[in-house]
């Protein structure tokens, strides 16, 4: 028994990174490009998602279509989908010393909600449980930029993710774009407090993904970390 | 004969934490009553008996639920089946579910001026929760949305006298009512009564914070009834 404790608390901690944005700030993309890095040096490696476990999935697009979701149940059911994959997958992956990538974290909650009009504090003791990440990348880009990489092709965008529920504008597409820039006002406002890294997404994609590699080099295991020394070397 | 006394004015809606910002300021014209308790304590009869008392004086009474939301209700569920949910999951499933019924439902209904009775509200969600390790203080803030009923009963009944009325009623265990998922004891008997003394305490101490009002339910059905009532009665009439 105690040989098994002891190769519990030997097992390294592994490290929780997030990264936050507007849709069309190229969050996803750099997490992307991180992941097969840190493959590539041999670190253990696990993605989650936002908004993607399977046991809210039907309710959420069934409340959706039917327009029954309030901010208040919007909220809980994005927290209970939240809930689902922390305890599931990122709590027991952290302890067997994984790096898990968040594409999105507590803070699109913080931001979405607030800007849907629930209590901020609510909102953050709902998520209290969750762990501080070990990194948090918030990619800031102007609203223009964004909008314009999400409506080149003018796509049908979705009631609630034009943020229509809202009735900021009668046009979607204004109303996409006032919502998203109200998402970036809360962003910004809690990007000191909450330690965000803030990212200039509108850089080159390579050059960000450099300037979030150095980052997150000081996390990784001694080993990886020596690998990536090498390969990083300055220009 | 409508007898509405000095407790059926017109009343502002108040929230135990946080609350729904949207709903700050609503005035509601009924009242809620909860009438809590544990499976087999009675609480559907008595909803049932006070509902019909109710409306016999011409009151217009709604009832409410857990796992009934259009949203969500079966859902629940369905998850469960599919997969084992993690505690916390499963406590913000059921907020989920409990905020449609509120907002949707109850709110309205106490706006239009019902007298609504919830046949179980948040207290058992967050005695569930805590037992299973969640922190009690996580569940009070969750439910911080949610809105001060005007009256809760807790339906108290002995465990041991709950076992033989869950078992004559549906002839077996519930596998979540009697803590099975929580490793208590291989007897279902023992697992089951220490399971009901743990809720038990729960209820216990959301007495003052929640403002439960614990009624004997060990005694025959028209007696609780009477009991409960005549609670009821007095606050619509004397608002005491």
């Amino acid at each position: 028994m105690s040989a098994i404790r002891e190769a519990i608390r030997e097992q390294p901690r592994g490290r929780l990174i997030v990264v936050e944005g507007i849709d069309g700030s190229g969050k996803s993309t750099q997490l992307h490009l991180l992941d097969k890095w840190l493959r590539h040096l041999g670190v253990l490696v696990f993605n989650t998602e936002w908004n993607s476990s399977d046991v809210v999935k039907e309710i959420t697009s069934k409340g959706k279509k039917k327009g029954l979701l309030t901010p208040t149940t919007f909220s809980l059911l994005h927290a209970t989908d939240f809930a689902d994959r922390y305890e599931r997958n990122v709590v027991p992956l952290l302890r067997a010393g994984y790096f898990v990538l968040a594409d999105r974290y507590v803070y699109t909650a913080y931001a979405r909600d607030a800007v849907r009009g629930c209590n901020p504090r609510w909102v953050r003791r709902v998520y209290s449980f969750a762990v501080r990440p070990d990194a948090a990348f918030y990619y800031h880009v102007p609203v223009e930029v964004a909008v314009k990489r999400i409506l080149t092709g003018r796509p049908k965008l979705k009631y609630y993710e034009a943020g229509m529920d809202l009735n900021l504008a009668n046009d979607e597409y204004e109303s996409y774009r006032i919502f998203q820039s109200r998402i970036i006002e809360e962003y910004k406002s809690m990007a000191a407090t909450e330690g965000f890294r803030v990212m200039d997404g509108s850089l080159d994609i390579e050059l960000q993904q450099a300037q979030m590699r150095r980052q997150v080099m000081e996390l990784l295991p001694p080993a990886a970390a020596a690998v990536a020394a090498k390969e990083l070397a300055p220009a | 004969m409508i007898r509405s006394g000095k407790a059926m004015g017109p009343r502002a809606l108040t929230f135990y934490g946080d609350g729904i910002p949207s709903l700050k300021g609503r005035e509601i014209k009924g009242r809620l009553i909860v009438i809590e308790g544990s499976d087999g304590s009675g609480r559907s009869t008595q909803v049932d008996l006070i509902m019909a008392k109710l409306e016999s004086e011409g009151h217009a009474v709604a009832t409410t639920g857990l796992k009934r939301s259009e949203l969500i209700g079966k859902g629940i569920l369905t998850a469960k089946q599919k997969l084992p949910l993690g505690k916390k999951t499963l406590t913000l499933f059921y907020a989920a579910d409990f905020a449609d019924q509120l907002e949707h439902k109850i709110i309205p209904a106490l706006e239009a001026g019902y007298i609504v009775l919830a046949d179980r509200y948040i207290y058992t969600l967050i005695a569930r929760s805590t037992v299973r390790g969640t922190s009690r203080k996580w569940s009070n803030d969750l439910f911080g949305f949610t809105m001060k009923p005007d009256l809760v009963f807790y339906l108290d009944v002995d465990p041991g006298e709950l076992f033989h009325r869950v078992f004559q009623k549906y002839a077996g265990l519930d596998y979540y009512e009697s803590g099975a998922d929580l490793g208590l004891s291989d007897d279902l008997y023992d697992s089951f009564v220490i399971y009901q003394r743990m809720m038990a305490k729960e209820f216990k101490a959301m007495e003052k914070k929640y403002g439960l009002v614990p009624i004997d339910a060990n005694r025959p059905v028209a007696e609780v009834n009477a009991d409960l009532q005549g609670r009821i009665d007095r606050f619509l009439h004397d608002g005491v």
